[in-house]
């Protein structure tokens, strides 16, 4: 049953949203071994928007989040940022290093694990020091302002700025995570289950986070959770992957309300 | 000039794991004005509240059309994408439920100046303006910094409407907002959509009791039980 | 006639030891080297009679370079007379035929370990610096090959992040000896466990230095007159060890490196490091008549080239003082 394709209802392209979206992805595909993780995903997200992505363990939606971090080569796929250093070109084609600094210019993210995304023995005001290290800035003074700013937007507080992550709780590890992924201001905000094992205060610092940089510059913020109650809180739309694709796709409320493929009822009723 | 056209708009849910078609309403058809509220009448689960959400678009309409002359030209909202649908969230249409689901660890005042913040108002200025509308349906003043997790239902609602109406909006849904009010909060509700009304907003209202809103309806459709 | 008669007089050893073969492969290596400064250059340590990490990669370097006219120098941590220095010597005079000295400014060749002299190179000498670990950025990343693509792209923002942090902690940059500089704007480079009172010789230097560790199996090179920046912030600076204050108990000299000797009692006392400077200052005290060179650091302390060192005193923004 789940091999049925969604039910044909094909919508309109925009016509209201101008100026096209700032992030596009088309034909994602990614194999390991014998393994398809993700099969075919098709992903636009325009400025100022929030799409969520959620499926159950094993459904590729990570592995979708970390192709968008160009963290590895997609095995198949075109994927186009509409900022300078895209260059207006498949960014799975950039070499190692332009891959690097449109990363470090452009792309935040926040992962689940947070040794993945932080030095767990440097301090916290350093690990968010190192994306403007990265950038080119040189004065200390500079990197120690930007820190202690981007930490206290985070909600950080100010006297644990240089405690290392290794002697923090896990919401203030995500607090650290976050303040290093905006501290350049980044046009897409990818987060990994942000709030996964974590007290509610950080889906509303989250969101909180979200509508700020909404407010100062066009964003796209990808979320992937298997969280609906998260994805219902932070997401405009969703999409809903199973086995490597995207079996639905819509505004939040709706794919939650009126879901229309029968995994994603399946998964909405389990859940209710 | 007509703001919404809807024609011969249906809806349908089907529940795959019950290989089963339930029919919400079908070939609903209306023409609303700028500044004018249409009350949707009809006995209960006649899909009232289904109307509204297929024109918010929280539900997906199966036919019919539904013409909005959005200020960035006209859209059918049946066949809109996605990306068009929360822009015009954003900016032009709002939806007022019944209940509503107050974020944790978000004061009641923060939560009802946010639409204003994000519409770009000044955040002190949308402080002030939430003030006022929280005063004007008797919320306390001294529980607008409390989180309204904690809130009774009466006072919840009241959070909700508040938020629901403050920004500016061309088309508000209202669907049964005034269920869970206390008499001086209708009172308010009914003034604020007089105001909305003088403003130029149209307005689409489900209402338990009618009275609520009485003299200001203009138009009004009655669902009939689908066959 | 014998068969002796007829065949090539025997050798025991290839002229400075190493075969021809490995003699051209360094030689081609060290070109490399110079021609790309500070890059590491990979090339196959040759077996010695002497243990890796005794200096082999210096001693192949100064082998494969020096020729009979040559005269070398070979020094340890400053001195010309310790025992590890002398059989450096030795061993490079016995292959070569060259001449041996201890005065920096009659050396065509000078090997060290951990320090370069006080006395000005100048251009066509060769200073080849023995290494120990020629990876700068070992203590960041511990994989040799991901710390060689952090080379190949220039990836050093985690140089900075560990200068933040030591502000951060301690208040100071605390890296004394082997301190990273940036050469030539592209490559990182560890200069040798030298002090840092050295590191700003290396910039703009008259002379060649190659770099060499025979254990590592990397060699490299600043070429003359090349920039080796120290890194540092914009607004805190990389600073040389402080010797005001320091004056030689045997010279009576000041702003030189010096070293501290305990003496009976409690206390201590300080002595300049480079012996084969002290000696000839020892000499000229008592009026015999010896040429002594121009000194990196002048008698009030100055670096020879305006605007390298930033004074002390320069207080930074926040926190830090640079070093002590």
């Amino acid at each position: 049953m789940t091999d049925q394709p969604p039910a044909a209802r094909p919508l309109d392209p925009p016509r209201l949203v101008t100026g096209g979206p700032l992030l596009r992805a088309s034909g994602l595909r990614k194999c390991y071994g014998s393994i398809v993780a993700v099969a075919a995903v098709d992903l636009e997200i325009y400025p100022g928007e929030t799409v969520g992505i959620v499926g159950e363990s094993g459904s590729g939606k990570s592995t979708v989040l970390r192709l968008l971090n160009l963290e590895e080569p997609a095995d198949a796929g075109d994927y186009r940022l509409a900022v300078p250093e895209g260059a207006g070109g498949n960014l799975f084609t950039l070499d190692r290093y332009h891959r690097r600094m449109l990363r470090v210019q452009r792309i935040g993210i926040v992962y689940q694990q947070p040794h993945l995304g932080l030095r767990m023995n440097a301090t916290s005001g350093g690990n968010v020091a190192e994306r403007l290290i990265m950038a080119g800035e040189r004065r200390f003074a500079a990197l120690r302002a930007a820190a202690r700013g981007s930490l206290a937007v985070s909600e950080f507080p100010a006297e644990r700025v240089d405690d290392p992550p290794a002697q923090l709780s896990g919401g203030m590890q995500q607090r650290v995570q976050l303040a290093k992924a905006i501290a350049l201001r980044p046009a897409l905000l990818l987060l990994d289950e942000p709030t996964t094992g974590l007290d509610v205060s950080i889906q509303a610092l989250v969101l909180d986070t979200l509508l700020r940089l909404r407010r100062e510059q066009p964003i796209a913020t990808l979320i992937v959770s298997h969280d609906l109650g998260v994805i219902r809180t932070l997401a405009d739309r969703v999409l809903v992957m199973r086995a490597g694709r995207v079996v639905e796709h819509g505004l939040t409320d709706q794919v939650l309300e009126d879901p229309q493929h029968p995994y994603t009822q399946q998964l909405v009723h389990a859940r209710l | 000039m007509d703001l919404l056209v809807v024609e011969a708009l249906a809806k349908r849910f089907t529940i795959h794991a019950l290989a089963r078609e339930v029919v919400a309403f079908d070939a609903v058809s209306f023409t609303l004005r700028a500044g004018q509220l249409l009350l949707v009448r009809g006995p209960n689960g006649v899909g009232k509240s289904s109307l509204l959400r297929c024109l918010y678009r929280t539900y997906l309409p199966d036919a019919g059309r539904a013409l909005y002359a959005s200020t960035r030209g006209p859209i059918d909202l049946v066949r809109a994408a996605d990306p068009d649908i929360a822009l015009l969230r954003r900016e032009e249409i709002g939806h007022v439920t019944q209940f509503l689901r107050p974020r944790p660890r978000v004061s009641a005042l923060d939560l009802v100046a946010e639409p204003l913040i994000v519409a770009g108002v000044a955040p002190a200025e949308a402080r002030r303006v939430a003030g006022e509308r929280l005063d004007e349906l008797g919320v306390k003043r001294a529980i607008w910094s409390a989180f309204p997790t904690t809130f009774s239902g009466g006072e919840q609602q009241k959070v909700n409407l508040a938020r629901a109406l403050i920004a500016p909006r061309r088309l508000v849904l209202l669907d049964e907002p005034t269920a869970a009010l206390d008499p001086r909060a209708r009172d308010a509700l009914r003034e604020r959509v007089a105001a909305l009304k003088a403003e130029g907003v149209a307005l689409i209202g489900v209402f338990h009791h009618v009275e609520d809103i009485a003299g200001l309806v203009d138009d009004e459709i009655v669902l009939q039980t689908p066959t | 006639m014998s068969l002796a008669d007829l065949a090539h007089p025997r050798y025991d050893y290839s002229y400075g030891f190493l075969d021809e073969h490995a003699r051209r492969e360094l030689r081609r290596r060290i070109l490399k080297a110079i021609a790309i400064p500070g890059y590491q250059v990979p090339y196959a340590s040759r077996e010695l009679p002497i243990a890796r990490g005794w200096g082999t990669g210096g001693l192949q370097a100064t082998l494969s370079v020096a020729g009979p006219h040559d005269t070398i120098k070979v020094i340890d941590q400053g001195a010309d007379d310790s025992v590890n220095a002398a059989n450096l010597r030795r061993f490079i005079a016995r292959m070569t035929g060259v001449a041996t000295t201890t005065d920096t400014t009659l050396a065509t060749i000078i090997q060290s370990r951990h320090r370069v002299p006080e006395e000005r190179l100048r251009e066509r000498q060769l200073l080849v610096l023995q290494v120990p670990d020629p990876e700068p950025l070992r203590h960041v990343q511990p994989d040799s090959s991901k710390a060689r693509e952090m080379h190949a792209e220039a990836d050093y923002a985690q140089m900075w992040l560990s200068l933040y942090e030591q502000l951060v902690r301690f208040g100071r940059f605390v890296q004394g000896a082997s301190y990273p500089v940036v050469v030539h704007g592209r490559y990182l480079m560890s200069p040798s466990p030298i002090p840092r009172w050295d590191t700003p010789t290396l910039h703009q230097a008259a002379h060649l230095t190659i770099l060499a560790a025979g254990r590592e199996k990397r060699l490299y090179a600043v070429p003359p007159y090349t920039e080796v920046r120290p890194i540092e912030f914009d607004d805190v600076f990389f600073q040389v060890e402080r010797m005001a204050g320091r004056v030689c108990a045997v010279s009576g000299a000041r702003h030189k490196f010096m070293d501290e000797l305990p003496v009976a009692g409690g206390g201590s006392l300080f002595r300049i490091s480079d012996t084969g400077y002290l000696e000839k200052l020892v000499r000229a005290a008592r009026g015999e008549p010896v040429t002594i060179g121009p000194t990196y650091y002048d008698a009030v302390g100055r670096f020879y080239q305006p605007g390298v060192l930033h004074e002390p005193d320069a207080v930074p923004p926040e926190g830090g003082t640079g070093h002590d």
